[in-house]
């Protein structure tokens, strides 16, 4: 069963037979708002690009994005660029592999961003998530809903990062402004 | 999390549209009755089943099956429906199971329309039983909750309907096993086992006098001419159908892959020799050590990574201690260093063991896929090459040498390259090499080694006669280490010397690749002369540039940008320096070869994270004969043609 997880709340990425997860997903799923009035068939595509961060000791490490789909060491894949989001709906559009097992030692904490790339704000799109699935059963553990669009264009969506010998997930979803990860790391940094 | 429901317990719903799904081992119906508020079936037109499968508000299946999905939409039903019972029952009189004891328990659970489950209920303790009511959903103060009941039934649905107050129960039940029947015989009916290739090709050409010949319209299709399957057999009225297709033969699916042994719990599988995607073996072995490289390259990386980090983090830290006036002497300066030396011990040595733990798993890995290798990918000191025959088509990928890290020398990934080659190979030949200890004669010499071991391993992966030899050895410099490729007899003519013999052969092979060129262009492979060589060329150069003028360097040139699409490649044993006078002229040549060392060299770097790998270059076992046997074998298959 899913959690709907609210800003700033953490759950333990625990199996519910207490092991500890190998694998997880980070899915995001996005749809552009349609356009109200004529022309309305002409949408605008709105590319939200996911990005994750591997940190050490608060400093970055390794990014995972679109122009750099695996981290150095594997750990993290991104499964691709998506420019347009989901026609339909429900599906992740863009979803980025960590398998907790291989992270390297030092990485302590992956934050994981949403940027519009094609700049539109959060306004013009809707039914956005962000959803933590475990990969090995593909059980959804935890869902954060991005509503309240507003005038930013970015979005830090949530943490994983390490709590005693296991892994710990935090929702942050705090807005942003910025067009690729590297304009929100001054944004980050307050959330580790 | 959703419910886990026993015998009897309650859970509210917190939707009205909803989904009953059904699960058991064997196909059984399901079905669902409408009960006022006194819990009665008012009549026929309140139960849904397979006859009957919609009614407002509710939907079931028309057939018997082992899962069901069975639409609720509480809020259709009509206000004089207070309780909706789920029932399942099994079909009767098609050779099933009669009672559920043959059936693995029962699992119903309600689940939004979304898929997310609400509560789940599994039917235990089921015996004699042949229905059972699962679940009902009932209206409590214009609310809904869901009651897993478990109700079982020895006397089937009759008693069932029965015991909810139906009058017409016994005739209802009846019309419901006929309509189950129905839907059984209408339904598809697994195909049966498919017969060997073998026996259906064998069967074919007299298959009509072995059958027992059905009249009809198929035998007359038959009679119109052979074909290579035994026609469908007469369809049956309600019979299953036969969806093959007449005339298709399936394409084999590739045999399975080996599969790995179960781990014991908290120990890393064994590794076994193909464990990776592929059509063949072959194929999942090069898929398999190309994902060896790129664990090894990534695990590298995070050791690497990792010790970085904590000798930055320390530096940092002692930094700060220096910084500090007050606690550059005495107690907390030396405490404060002593933890951040701690820190740094700490992290090095889990970055080295989480290493240490890949790196066995690997190793493990390449012992369990060396020897499985096929001639193609195997070292020379594999058995396979002792076993060696001219194969009768082209491997994959050949082994051009092995590749390590630092970090573990004894795991050798073998460098495969796909075949045909891509681009030229050049053995280099030079001093400016990270082995210094040889003098620059022997380099010389055992780059000539070299590419005569690589020319073999060309020779041996190519079916015999697909693969000619042409050796330019101007100075004559490496007469000896070529003897072998001659007394094979495999050059078709002596290696060429001199200014006339370079231009003659360069001219030669550029005349090819122009010819193939033109007849690719235009479509026309049939239209080449007849005296051309169309076996995949090998151009072996020793002793660049000496005997080249500018021609002949501009049709070197030529070859290598051109010549590996039409099957012409170059193998170039040289040193740049000797070729320095040309300036930066040459450095698009050299840059389009793949470099390759005599001795182990640091200068190949992965696709993936960059490191620099120790490249080795093939190696015979000492006193080992593996290379003139294998030349003779080709030079004997060439001689029988073929085999």
């Amino acid at each position: 069963m899913t959690v709907n997880m609210t800003k700033g709340q953490a759950i333990s990425l625990q199996k519910d037979d207490g092991g500890a997860l190998t694998a997880v997903r980070m899915g995001l799923g996005w749809q552009a708002a349609p356009r109200r009035g004529l022309f309305g068939s002409r949408t605008r595509e709105v590319d939200l690009d996911a990005s994750a961060v591997l940190f050490a000791d608060k400093q970055p490490v390794d990014v995972v994005f679109f122009r750099h789909l695996v981290s150095d060491d594997g750990s993290v894949r991104h499964t691709g660029d998506n420019l347009v989001g989901g026609v339909g709906q429900g599906g992740d559009d863009e979803a980025i592999l960590v398998d907790l097992q291989r992270v390297p030692v030092h990485i302590d904490q992956i934050v994981f961003t949403v940027n519009s790339f094609t700049g539109q704000t959060f306004q013009e799109v809707q039914n956005a998530f962000c959803r933590l699935v475990d990969e090995t059963n593909g059980q959804e553990l935890a869902r954060y809903t991005l509503d309240g669009g507003g005038q930013y264009t970015a979005q830090i969506m949530a943490k994983v990062h390490r709590a005693g010998a296991g892994w710990q997930m935090t929702a942050i979803g705090n807005p942003a402004n910025g067009r690729t990860f590297q304009d929100l790391m001054p944004s980050i940094l307050p959330h580790l | 999390m959703a419910a886990e429901l026993v015998r009897g317990q309650n859970h509210p719903l917190p939707w009205t549209r909803l989904e009953i799904r059904v699960s058991a081992g064997e196909p059984v119906v399901a079905g669902a009755t409408l009960g006022d508020d006194r819990g009665k079936v008012r009549g026929v037109e309140w139960v849904a089943h397979p006859g009957s499968p919609a009614l407002p508000g509710l939907e079931v299946s028309q057939q018997a099956a082992a899962e069901h999905r069975l639409a609720v939409d509480l809020g259709a039903l009509p206000d004089t429906v207070h309780r909706v019972s789920v029932l399942l029952a099994l079909p009767v009189g098609v050779g099933g199971p009669v009672s559920f004891r043959a059936l693995p328990a029962p699992f119903v659970s309600v689940t939004g329309l979304d898929g997310a489950e609400v509560a789940g209920y599994t039917i235990t303790d089921l015996d004699t039983e042949s229905a059972v009511v699962a679940l009902e959903l009932y209206r409590r103060q214009d609310a809904w909750k869901v009651r897993a009941v478990g109700q079982g039934y020895a006397g089937g649905l009759a008693d069932l309907l029965t015991d909810q107050g139906l009058p017409e129960a016994r005739e209802l039940a009846g019309a419901i096993e006929d309509a189950v029947a129905r839907g059984l015989a209408r339904s598809v009916a697994t195909p049966p086992p498919r017969p060997a290739d073998g026996t259906r090709v064998r069967t074919a050409p007299h298959g009509r006098s072995e059958r027992s010949a059905p009249a009809g319209p198929a035998d007359a299709a038959r009679d119109a001419g052979p074909q290579e399957q035994p026609a469908p057999a007469p369809r049956q009225p309600g019979g299953p159908v036969d969806y093959t297709h007449p005339g298709r033969r399936a394409s084999a699916p590739p045999p399975p892959p080996p599969v790995a042994p179960a781990a014991h719990p908290g120990q890393a599988p064994r590794p076994v020799a193909g464990d990776a995607t592929g059509w063949s073996m072959e194929e999942r072995l090069y898929n398999q050590v190309w994902g060896m490289f790129e664990d090894l390259a990534r695990t590298t990386a995070a050791y690497r990574s990792a010790v970085d980090f904590a000798d930055s983090r320390m530096e940092q830290e002692l930094d700060k201690v220096l910084s500090d006036p007050r606690s550059r002497i005495g107690g907390p300066g030396d405490a404060a260093r002593d933890t951040a030396r701690a820190k740094h011990a700490d992290l090095t040595g889990q970055a080295r063991a989480a290493l240490d733990r890949d790196l066995a798993q690997l190793a493990a890995e390449a012992d369990v896929v060396e020897p499985a290798l096929p001639p193609a990918f195997a070292a020379w000191s594999s058995p396979v090459w002792q076993a060696y025959r001219a194969p009768m088509e082209i491997p994959m990928a050949l082994r051009l040498g092995d590749l390590h890290l630092p970090e573990r020398i004894d795991l050798r990934i073998p460098m495969l390259v796909r075949l045909p080659l891509e681009r030229g190979l050049w053995i280099d030949s030079g001093k400016a090499l990270t082995n210094t200890f040889t003098d620059a004669a022997e380099l010389r010499r055992l780059a000539v080694d070299t590419a005569v071991a690589h020319t073999a391993r060309l020779l041996a992966a190519y079916p015999a006669g697909e693969f000619s030899v042409h050796v330019i050895d101007a100075a004559g410099s490496a007469a000896a280490a070529f003897a072998p490729l001659v007394s094979a007899g495999v050059p078709a003519r002596p290696p060429a010397s001199g200014a006339a013999g370079v231009s003659e052969v360069l001219a030669r092979l550029t005349r090819r690749v122009d010819l193939v060129q033109m007849a690719v262009r235009g479509g026309a492979a049939d239209a080449l002369p007849p005296d051309l060589d169309v076996a995949e060329q090998l151009l072996i150069v020793n002793d660049f540039p000496h005997g080249f003028d500018d021609r002949a360097v501009t049709r070197l040139r030529y070859l290598a940008d051109e010549g590996p699409a039409v099957g012409v490649h170059l193998m170039m044993v040289a040193d740049r320096e000797d070729a320095a006078e040309y300036g930066p002229l040459l450095d698009p040549l050299w840059r389009a070869l793949l470099r390759l060392t005599p001795v182990p060299d640091d200068h190949l770097a992965d696709p993936w994270v960059g490191h620099t790998w120790t490249y080795d270059p093939p190696v015979f076992p000492q006193g080992s004969d593996v290379l003139r046997q294998v030349l003779d074998r080709v030079a004997a298959a060439r001689r029988n043609g073929g085999r």
